[in-house]
Parts: C-alpha cells; sequence; structure tokens
C-alpha cells in the first residue's frame, strides 16, 4: 500500500479530546503530520487559511450546534479551494451527509467514512491516501445499506455491475476491484462502460463519469 | 324528572311535603352565618393596612369565601359548580398569586365577598324573618297565651285573650307558613343563580381550560422530545466516543503485537468492540435520528426507507417544518415500515409525502396480506395518540386480504428554508456535473 509513500499535511476538526489526540497520535505515527488540531468549525476554516494542508479530516457534529457543522464547513471549503481533498468522519450511516459533500464542487477527492473506521487502522490510513490523491471514497456500510434497496436509476444494472458499481463507490481502482471480484482488469472495465453506458452518462473524461456514477448511486 | 333547583321544585303539587323548603331554608340560614363571618373578616382587613398587606389577603378571603360558597350551593343546587381558577404551572405561592391576579374569577369571587357580606346575608335574614319567623310567632301563639295566662300580642300587633283566637292565628300561621315557602324557595332559587353567575366557570373559561388540557399535553409531548435528544446527545458526544477511541487504541495495539496468542486476543477485543460501536450507532439512531435535525422530515424519511427489511419506493416532496411535527411524522413512518416488515408479508412499499394547504400527509402503502387492526393494542394505537396531540389524524385502510394504506395527517405551516444546504432532496434528483 502507498501510505508510507508521502507525508500528508493534516488538518484536523474534532471536538473530542480524547479522539483528537489519538488521532494525532495514530497519523503521526504513520508519518503523517497534523499541522492544525481544532475543535469547531470556524476554527477549522482559519486553520485551512494558515496552513494551506494536503487534507482535511473533519467531524460532522461539532459545536457550537452539534448538528452537522462539520459537514458544512467541509462543504463549504470545497466551495472556496476546489479540489481541496476532504475526508468527512462521521457517525451516521446516511447517504444524505455523503450525497452533500459529493455535490460540492466535482466530487474528486472527498470521502465519507465512519468513525468506526479509525479503529481498523490500515483500511483508514489507506483510505486518506486515496482522498488526498482525489480520489473518492464511501463508507463500505452506507455502500452496503443502499445495495439492499431496488431503486430506478439502478434497475437496469446486472448484479455484478451493481458489485462494480459498489465498489467504485468505495474508491477502488479498476486493477483492485478485479482483485476483489477474482475477474481480469479489461472485465472491469467492460463493466464500468455498460454501467455509465446504462445510466446515461455519455463518454467524456473518465474519472468525472466515474463520480457523476458513484453519485447517481448515491442518490437513487 | 326530579327537580334540580328550588324553582323546578315549586311547579310541583308536593312541595311543601318535600324536602326543598327545608333545602332552601337551610341555604339561606347558612348565608347568614358565612355572611356574617365575611364582613366580620372584611371589616378586619380594612383595619388593618388595606394597601400593604391587605389587598393579597382580601384576595387570598374571596378564593377561600368563592370555595365555600359554591360547596354550600350544592344545598339548592344539585349541579355542581365547578371551580373557575386555572391550575398554576409551577408551585409556590407567588405563581399562586399571579395566576389569581389575573384571572377574572378571581375579581367576581372578590365582589361576591362584598356583596354577600354588605347586602345578600341581611336580605337572607330577612326573607327568612318574614318567611319562617311570622308564621312561628302565629303558631306559637296559644302557648305564648299558656305562658301569660291573660293576654298574648301576635307579632306585637293584635291583642289575643282567649284560647279560640289563638288557636285561630295558630291555624293562619300554619296557613301562611305554608303559602310562604313558596317566595321563601323562589328567593333562596334567585340567590343560588345569583351566585352561580358570579362564583361558577363561565363558557370561556371551559373552553380555555381544554385548550389548556391539549397545550398541557403538547408540552408533555415537547419534553418526552427534548428528553430523547438530550439521551442521544449524551450517548454520542460520550460513550460513543470512547468507544472509538477504544477501537482505535485497540487497532494501534493490534499492529503492534507479535503473531501469537496475544494478538488473537487483541483482535477478538477490536472485533467485539466494533459490534457493540454498530449496535451502539444503531442504538442511537433508534432513539433520534440527527440526519432529523440536520436535513428534516424528507431525508430522514428517504433514508429510513433505506434501512426497511422491505424494498421501499419514495416520492417525497416536504419543506422543514417544526420540530415536534418532523419526529411525529418520522417515528409514525419508522412504526409504519416496522409493521410492514413484521406483519404484513408485503413485497414493497411506498412513501409519498407532500405538504399541501398547511397539512402534512405522509401515506405508507403496501402489497402485504392487509387486516392491520388499529384496536388491537398495537403500535397503531400509540401512534394514533401521539399525532393526535398535534390534532393529526392515522387512516388506516385495510382490507383482509390487502393492500394496506396508512395514512398520517398532520396540520402544520411550513417553516422557512434555513438554507439550500438543508433542503431536503428527493429521490428523484438526478446528477448534476
Amino acid at each position: 500500500m502507498s501510505r508510507t509513500a508521502r507525508s500528508l499535511r493534516v488538518v484536523l476538526a474534532e471536538d473530542s479530546v480524547l479522539l483528537r489526540e489519538g488521532l494525532i497520535g495514530l497519523l503521526a505515527r504513520f508519518g503523517h503530520e497534523v499541522v492544525a488540531g481544532v475543535g469547531d468549525a470556524e476554527g477549522l476554516h482559519a486553520a485551512v487559511t494558515e496552513h494551506d494542508p494536503d487534507i482535511v479530516v473533519t467531524d460532522v457534529r461539532m459545536p457550537p450546534g452539534f448538528q452537522d457543522e462539520g459537514l458544512r464547513a467541509a462543504v463549504a471549503l470545497r466551495a472556496d479551494r476546489p479540489g481541496l481533498p476532504v475526508l468527512v468522519l462521521s457517525q451516521y450511516v446516511q447517504r444524505t451527509y455523503a450525497a452533500d459533500l459529493l455535490d460540492a464542487g466535482d466530487g474528486t477527492g472527498v470521502g465519507y467514512l465512519l468513525k468506526d473506521r479509525v479503529g481498523q487502522v490500515e483500511e483508514f490510513l489507506d483510505a486518506l491516501t486515496r482522498v488526498a490523491d482525489g480520489g473518492t471514497v464511501v463508507d463500505p456500510e452506507v455502500v452496503r445499506q443502499l445495495l439492499r434497496r431496488h431503486r430506478d436509476p439502478l434497475a437496469a444494472l446486472t448484479p455484478r455491475e451493481r458489485e462494480v458499481l459498489a465498489l467504485v463507490a468505495e474508491g477502488h481502482s479498476n486493477g483492485e476491484i478485479a482483485r476483489r471480484l477474482v475477474v481480469t482488469e479489461a472485465a472491469v472495465g467492460k463493466h464500468i462502460g455498460n454501467i455509465l453506458g446504462k445510466l446515461g452518462l455519455p463518454p467524456a473524461e473518465d474519472t468525472h463519469r466515474r463520480v457523476l456514477a458513484v453519485l447517481t448511486y448515491l442518490r437513487a | 324528572m326530579e327537580p334540580r333547583t328550588p324553582w323546578q321544585a315549586l311547579t310541583r303539587p308536593r312541595f311543601p311535603r318535600g324536602d326543598w323548603p327545608w333545602r332552601s331554608a337551610g341555604y339561606l340560614a347558612t348565608g347568614v352565618i358565612t355572611g356574617a363571618a365575611a364582613l366580620l373578616v372584611l371589616l378586619l382587613l380594612v383595619v388593618f393596612s388595606f394597601v400593604l398587606v391587605g389587598l393579597p389577603l382580601l384576595l387570598l378571603a374571596g378564593v377561600a369565601l368563592g370555595g365555600i360558597e359554591r360547596r354550600r350551593l350544592r344545598l339548592v343546587d344539585l349541579d355542581p359548580a365547578a371551580d373557575p381558577h386555572r391550575v398554576p404551572d409551577t408551585p409556590g405561592l407567588a405563581a399562586w398569586l399571579r395566576v389569581r391576579v389575573r384571572e377574572q374569577a378571581t375579581w367576581r369571587e372578590l365582589a361576591y365577598a362584598v356583596l354577600h357580606a354588605t347586602v345578600l346575608w341581611p336580605l337572607d335574614l330577612i326573607v327568612l324573618a318574614v318567611a319562617l319567623g311570622l308564621p312561628a310567632a302565629l303558631i306559637s301563639t296559644p302557648l305564648q297565651l299558656a305562658a301569660d295566662g291573660q293576654e298574648a300580642k301576635v307579632v306585637k300587633a293584635y291583642l289575643v285573650t282567649s284560647y279560640p283566637q289563638a288557636f285561630a292565628a295558630a291555624l293562619l300561621g300554619a296557613a301562611l307558613l305554608v303559602a310562604l315557602l313558596y317566595p321563601l324557595a323562589a328567593l333562596a332559587g334567585a340567590r343560588a343563580a345569583l351566585s352561580r353567575a358570579l362564583l361558577a366557570p363561565r363558557e370561556a373559561e371551559l373552553r380555555d381550560r381544554i385548550g389548556e388540557v391539549t397545550a398541557s399535553r403538547a408540552r408533555l409531548v415537547d419534553a418526552f422530545e427534548a428528553e430523547r435528544r438530550r439521551i442521544e446527545r449524551d450517548l454520542h458526544d460520550g460513550a460513543q466516543q470512547r468507544l472509538v477511541a477504544l477501537t482505535m487504541t485497540l487497532g494501534l495495539a493490534r499492529l503492534d503485537a507479535p503473531p501469537g496468542p496475544l494478538a488473537d486476543q487483541l483482535t477478538q477485543a477490536h472485533a467485539e468492540a466494533g459490534r457493540v460501536l454498530t449496535e451502539l450507532r444503531e442504538l442511537i439512531h433508534g432513539i433520534h435520528p440527527q440526519v432529523l435535525a440536520d436535513y428534516g422530515l424528507g431525508a430522514a424519511l428517504t433514508d429510513a426507507a433505506d434501512r426497511s427489511v422491505v424494498p421501499v419506493d419514495t416520492d417525497i416532496d416536504l419543506p422543514r417544518m417544526s420540530t415536534a411535527v418532523e419526529s411525529a411524522g418520522y417515528f409514525a413512518v419508522c412504526e409504519a415500515l416496522a409493521n410492514i416488515g413484521k406483519h404484513s408479508g408485503a413485497t414493497a412499499a411506498r412513501i409519498t409525502a407532500r405538504h399541501a394547504s398547511r397539512q402534512l400527509r405522509i401515506d405508507i402503502e403496501d402489497d402485504g396480506r392487509g387486516g392491520a387492526d388499529p384496536d388491537q393494542g398495537s403500535g397503531l394505537t400509540g401512534l394514533a395518540d401521539r399525532l393526535a396531540v398535534l390534532d393529526g389524524t392515522l387512516t388506516i385502510i385495510s382490507p383482509a386480504g390487502g393492500p394496506t394504506l396508512l395514512r398520517v395527517e398532520i396540520p402544520c405551516p411550513a417553516l422557512p428554508d434555513r438554507s439550500v444546504s438543508s433542503s431536503p432532496r428527493t429521490a428523484s434528483s438526478s446528477a448534476k456535473g
């Protein structure tokens, strides 16, 4: 994995001191530097302006209102600085939050992970790096919940294509998807081509269409 | 029908033999007692610093007398006069006084107290003296004659010197007594009507009280909602954060541990902590889903549909509404979806939610076997009760064999959108670049 490949400068927003310190320690141990650890949305704005980090990691629920301040701050930050990688840590398995985040900007370099995931240290660091590199990561739990429903926009997809789309939503590359499904990379490419066709996404820049497919999937 | 007041009794042929004359007399007699006592108290209060301590005490006296008089009214009025006062929201004398001072009933009682102490009880006394005292004096003429031996003065006017005259007077007295019982009862009735007019709650006050009952139920629901959110917040900010920190520590420890029994145990502990976190997350969500507060009912319903065991199609287009309405609507749909999952045998369901003409309307349909009955003491009854507090209604159309339609309707205005990002999304929105 590429987690030690480069050291990231991280701005971290988390109001629980226990978790904030824990995350700072965890990231430091794997060679990333938390340039600022803040406890509220306002501090997050200031810290990003000051430090211009490689990635922002933020909680959803933060002071002063303890609603979705962190998420809104992330959306606002991405509106101001398109392409700023943001990884949102949430306690909620709800696509509404993920969809809001992916809607902001062009949908690249964003991640929506359950907080539980920080316990899966390697998985978490992997997601962090992928988001920093411009990838899109949606928590498998959110994806799984979506899979349980039958939805119109996805009705045309075969079960295999759904599977592939789910893995795309989780932010995996074609190679990784091929490895997981034990098929060739060419087969994955073909599936993705079919998916994009069925979802009515005409050929354009490829990465962009992938994000649109994920968005369709989240909103369906 | 048995008479319930002296006036109704007056027209009965057996009126003089019934208990109504004595009830009336008793009412007037006790009126003399309470009236005289009231006069005494009022005089005392006037003497003792009327302005400073007197006024609250005067109110107190008025309210106390009102209570006594309402009870006394039962003598001649079988329909009880209800207490017109409101119950203060908070305990304590100050709160009690504040409520009382603002009430019209209190001042009516005070007016009654003054009237009773100055005019009414002497009037009671005069009526009693004329209607009972005069015949009594006449009837007792033979006794007076016997006591004196020579003569007796009837009502201090006519001189009676012989027994035939005396018995004639007694006979006249008896006849007069029967005749005077009618005006006595009539006056007691008038007196009671006056008391009732001043001391019983007026229609508007009764109406207010019904409004108050509804309001207090709504307050209870609000308090319950607030408590729900508090518990949710405590769990989220406390236990959940600590558990996340714990899994993080365990995750790191796993990476550090050399392969062997210790690493295996750490893996187990880590997995267990993960399961606890998942359970806790579901629990917190069940108490109060955060998405409801952040995005409103529309998004929360879409998420509820996500979680449903039975596949649910959604057609939802809602503005933000008050917290109580959104919460009631949400939990109604959750209950309905849970029922569909458990009992209906349905393979598909559909949620349609709209807000139109100041009313929220949610339809939950399924293709199950039907036969849902709110009278069976299921969660449906509790749901209907919960909606009733908000003046909402629950309609269930569920013929045996299905399909079932459950309709929730709650009257409510829409709130202005807080911001663009908080507007609920619909399931039908399409991707945009």
